[in-house]
């Protein structure tokens, strides 16, 4: 099988622009793409396109018909907030099955504001704050509550992520915001789900990110001097544990997809030079130091405390400024995660740059539940 | 119409003719996993057909929870929504009540009782009322 390039690849700048449409937003990022890889669309073979919010509406199809109806087959596909990645992986996999040479991945989304979950069923009465919440910030409080109950993490060392992913928002131009929010701060502001403040949920966001892979053939022909290798793409759904039908768990299907990732890439955590991962609350990142194996079950508070996931760190965490100040566009997270991991890799991050990097991952979970990792390496 | 007596809020909350309402769970006789609600396959252990009726427990433990400040229009707040494993098998989600929503009052692992009652005045389009269940500290 093939080894699979990124051969371009890249993200608009995230924001608000309800004056256009979902596929309007994501034949910007593909057309970013195309020119970063030397490409035009009449050279890709295939399109996998990720949405969730239009996702009964062909939006792959759409973006053709703004920026090129060459007639390529299209799949277009959903997978909560792992939707970009899942798009990712699948055209990953048409190269190493050996069908194509040249595709294109493309992960767009427009968000409304406010709360996500909850709504439930339309069947007798709303069961939100009756069944306990159904809203994201509070199934992710739950989840980092767990983790208190586990090792005593506190309502400060879930604030500190959040005040480490501001900061290094500041140095991300196509971050939503660039803002310092210092500790009290975030520790004031609006409750919304405790231990969640609105400063530790991520940021609803309109965004658009894509990636044009390439067959290790191709990728010799083009050239390699800005191309980085996929060394691993995992998924894992939620596998049976004991209260997941209750409280979805995020943990057990990141430690498989992670484990898988390790062996495909024939590596360790250790070897990880920096890592985007799934911070859409505070409390999540916390969770994914243990689940990704940079620290071992029980450190996650050392690591934020000590500063070892900070930009400068051992291993730095959400560099871009991550979910919670980059935003989370969710069709198109698991993409823009791959362009940054990408940019460091080819030592182009500016200020934000993690010197020498050489190898990154990207994690992402889409809840009910879905979990996507990539493991990245610089070629030359 | 609305009907007279109330209806229970999920279809595993059960009302008996005579007697007092309980939750109702699915237990695999292979595997022992218990789930909510009516299922044939267990996706534990992947047995068919070898799923039991059974009562559950109104006696459990808080196993997490988050304390609830911003929910959709409507919805009184603060409250705590709470994950409760019972005992003998099961795990449900519910609010958790007779509490201050404050973090310093809550401890983990603290035993909690089952209740059930008025499900916070909520009415169908049909203005029927419902039977809810709830949390409370023991």
């Amino acid at each position: 099988m093939s080894d699979v390039y990124v051969m371009g690849v890249d993200m608009i700048k995230f924001g608000r622009f309800p004056d256009r449409s979902v596929p309007n937003i994501g034949a910007e990022a593909a057309l970013m793409a195309l020119d970063d890889a030397g490409l035009g669309i009449q050279d890709m073979q295939a399109l996998y396109c990720g949405n969730l919010g239009q996702a009964n509406a062909m939006v792959g199809q759409r973006i053709l018909q703004e920026i090129g109806q060459t007639g390529m087959p299209v799949v277009n596909v959903a997978n909560a907030c792992a939707t970009g990645a899942t798009a990712f992986r699948e055209a990953w996999m048409s190269i190493k099955a050996g069908m194509y040479d040249v595709v294109l991945a493309v992960g767009v989304e427009q968000m409304g504001k406010g709360l996500l979950g909850g709504a439930g069923s339309g069947d007798g009465i709303p069961k939100e704050g009756l069944l306990g919440s159904g809203t994201m910030p509070c199934v992710f409080a739950e989840a980092g509550m767990e983790h208190a109950k586990e090792y005593g993490t506190t309502f400060e060392q879930f604030a500190k992520i959040s005040v480490k992913n501001h900061h290094h928002s500041t140095m991300n131009p196509k971050a939503m915001y660039q803002i310092e929010t210092p500790l009290d701060e975030v520790m004031n502001a609006e409750m919304i789900s405790y231990p969640n403040t609105k400063l530790m949920c991520s940021v609803n966001v309109d965004g658009s990110a894509a990636a044009v892979l390439v067959s290790e053939k191709k990728a010799k022909e083009l050239g390699l001097s800005r191309a980085v290798k996929v060394r691993a793409s995992a998924m894992a759904s939620d596998p049976y544990t004991d209260r997941d039908l209750v409280m979805p768990d995020v943990n057990a299907c990141t430690r498989l997809a992670a484990k898988d990732a390790y062996e495909q890439a024939g590596i360790g955590p250790e070897d990880i030079n920096l890592v985007e991962l799934h911070d859409c609350f505070a409390t999540a990142e916390m969770l994914h130091y243990e689940n990704l194996g940079l620290c071992k079950d029980g450190e996650a508070g050392r690591m934020i405390d000590e500063g070892h996931v900070e930009l400068g760190g051992k291993v730095p965490v959400n560099v871009s400024g991550g979910l919670l100040s980059k935003g989370h566009p969710l069709g198109a997270t698991g993409i823009a995660n791959i362009y940054e991991i990408c940019t460091h890799l080819r030592g182009e991050a500016g200020k934000r740059q993690v010197d020498g990097a050489k190898i990154g991952m990207t994690h992402v979970i889409g809840l009910g539940t879905a979990c996507g990792i990539h493991i990245l390496e610089k070629v030359s | 119409m609305s009907q007279s007596k109330p209806l229970p809020v999920v279809d595993y909350l059960k009302i008996p003719e005579d007697g007092d309402p309980y939750l109702e769970g699915y237990r695999c006789k292979k595997c022992g996993a218990t789930f909510l609600g009516q299922r044939n396959v267990c996706s534990k252990c992947f047995a068919r057909d070898e799923m039991e009726v059974i009562k559950l427990s109104d006696k459990g433990t808080l196993h997490s929870y988050a304390v609830v400040y911003r929910s959709f229009p409507g919805i009184d707040v603060p409250y705590v929504s709470a994950i409760v494993d019972l005992e003998g098998g099961g795990t449900i989600k519910g609010n958790l009540i007779n509490i201050e929503p404050d973090p310093d009052k809550i401890e983990f692992n603290m035993p909690v009782k089952v209740i059930f009652d008025d499900a916070l005045g909520r009415k169908d389009k049909d203005g029927n009322s419902y039977l809810s269940y709830f949390f409370e500290p023991i």
